[in-house]
């Protein structure tokens, strides 16, 4: 496959409630990315928006956001996949850089959530699951990824304590990453408080809901080393699919799409799990990262628990995970989660991740799922 | 009458599953069955996915199947506000695994995955129906 490479990265910060409309929020990450990189709007060849609709009161958001940032007339489409949307955004600009079509593509992810009550936002992702036979029972994202916590407490002795250690790391990175919605400092008695959203998730469990963009720029090699003096390497995409409806899942102690969206993306980029030196893992609730741990086979399965409680996934740790604070942390904009998952793992490679930079960093791992495990990306970035 | 009565807020008014919704009535949870080539398929499906067919039956599940998973919802979104808290969880029958709501009442006496459920029809208000996942 010819190489593709990431020139240019950028976030909005992550906020509760942005003060514009997406467009300006969708130009904040644009700026972002583009500032300094020497890349301008005429550079940008095509652009995939990425984002999950039911937010938007704006049909159609891709020609909207091409024309705000002055990517007319370039092709411009949306690209969806829920929470995993800007990873999938990610896997198509690759295919059209490899495929020869074009040579310099833009991804943005971007949502703003804070349109609509919260009430309304858990009605609408729990309507990312199986409408006609699992919402009318009142199904919501919390009670799905409890009912995996609670299959994997029953099968290999996970604790509420050990997914509790996972937010305390999510906090020690939260307070230092200024994009960041959730930036508190948090101890395990806080964390441990019983306020219980869908047992056994507490509400530290839970990531918050946030807006935010985020843009990535690739390129094909040549036009890479052209516009970037560190381009970051994709060298691995990996995606997999698993039924939607819970009553097709084979486990409740892990999410299959993920552990084959990793195989995928392992064979491609001719790494193991051992090789990847930091890691982005989608912690949109603390059993999710759990669950990561084992999926992309850092950890044996049930073993998961161990890496945390050895703080091996801290960033002096055997695999540093979530540095960034993770979605628990910087809260979790669905179509600009997997953008800014890409941003921190392409910044240390570079070793430009500052207070975080895990040292050496030559090999790097973004897991990023859509809805409760129907969509598995696995993206593996490095810099030869 | 039809689908739209499935649950305590249906979101899908028309299915050519809807016989889902009379079965339910006469206090039976059915799947469907391929006359084709006999795959079962629960929740029921109108379209065979392994040999393409439409022609399909209906069985009902029976027995007592093992509770894979649960939870206890303490928050609900918008339109079942009314229910909180309430527990979801999946068990697994002989014909396949079945998700929905368990029988409040199972709190009491404690509920633990691997115990043995079994299915039963629930009536709600204004005529609305479901099933329930309680203890056999």
């Amino acid at each position: 496959m010819p190489k593709v490479g990431v020139v240019a990265v950028g976030q909005s910060a992550f906020v509760r409630s942005y003060p514009g409309s997406i467009r300006e929020l969708a130009f904040e990450a644009f700026r972002d990315a583009l500032s300094g990189s020497g890349i301008n709007a005429n550079k940008i060849e095509a652009s995939l928006i990425c984002s999950a609709p039911e937010y938007d009161k704006q049909r159609t958001p891709a020609g909207l956001i091409a024309e705000y940032l002055g990517l007319n007339p370039q092709p411009t489409f949306y690209v969806e996949s829920v929470c995993s949307s800007s990873s999938s955004g990610l896997r198509t600009a690759y295919a059209l850089i490899a495929s020869g079509l074009h040579d310099v593509v833009m991804v943005l992810g971007f949502q703003k959530m804070s349109e609509i009550s919260s009430a309304e936002s858990q009605e609408r992702m729990g309507r990312g699951a199986d409408i006609q036979w699992e919402a009318p029972f009142g199904t919501m994202m919390p009670a799905y990824y409890a009912m995996h916590a609670r299959g994997h407490f029953t099968k290999y002795g996970t604790t509420e304590e050990d997914l509790a250690l996972i937010r305390l790391k999510s906090s020690t990175y939260g307070v230092i990453n200024e994009k960041a919605v959730f930036r508190k400092s948090l101890t395990l008695d806080k964390i441990m408080e019983p306020k219980y959203i869908a047992t056994p998730l507490k509400m530290m469990d839970c990531c918050a809901n946030a807006d935010g963009s985020s843009c990535i720029i690739l390129a094909s090699e040549d036009r890479a080393k052209d516009l970037c003096e560190k381009p970051v390497w994709v060298k691995g995409v990996g995606m997999a699919t698993a039924p939607i409806n819970m009553a097709g899942r084979d486990t409740f102690s892990g999410l299959k799409c993920a552990n084959l969206a990793a195989k995928r993306a392992y064979d491609m980029a001719g790494v193991g799990p051992k090789d990847i030196d930091v890691a982005e893992v989608h912690d949109c609730f603390t059993i999710a990262e759990m669950m990561a741990y084992e999926d992309l086979g850092f950890a044996e399965p049930g073993q998961g628990k161990e890496l945390i409680r050895n703080k091996e996934t801290y960033k002096e740790g055997r695999i540093p995970v979530n540095v960034d604070g993770g979605l628990l942390s910087k809260g979790h904009p669905i179509g600009a989660t997997g953008g800014s998952q890409i941003r921190t793992i392409v910044l240390q490679l570079r070793g430009e991740a500052g207070e975080i930079q895990v040292p050496n960093a030559k090999t790097g791992l973004v897991h990023n799922i859509g809805g409760v495990g129907i969509y598995g990306n696995v993206t593996i970035f490095g810099v030869d | 009458m039809g689908f739209e009565q499935f649950g305590v807020v249906s979101f899908t008014a028309t299915t050519k599953a809807e016989k889902f919704v009379d079965f339910l009535r006469e206090g039976k949870v059915c799947g469907t069955i391929c006359k084709a080539c006999g795959a079962k398929f629960f929740p029921p499906r109108s379209d065979c996915n392994v040999c393409l067919s439409d022609d399909m039956e209906w069985f009902e599940i029976l027995g007592d199947g093992n509770l894979l998973t649960y939870t206890e919802a303490m928050y609900a979104p918008a339109g079942f506000e009314k229910d909180v808290p309430y527990l979801l969880g999946v068990a697994e029958f002989k014909d396949g695994k079945v998700f929905g709501r368990l029988d409040k009442s199972m709190l009491e006496d404690g509920i633990t995955p691997g115990m043995k459920i079994k299915l039963k029809v629930v009536n709600l208000e204004e005529g609305r129906v479901s099933y329930e996942l309680t203890a056999a």
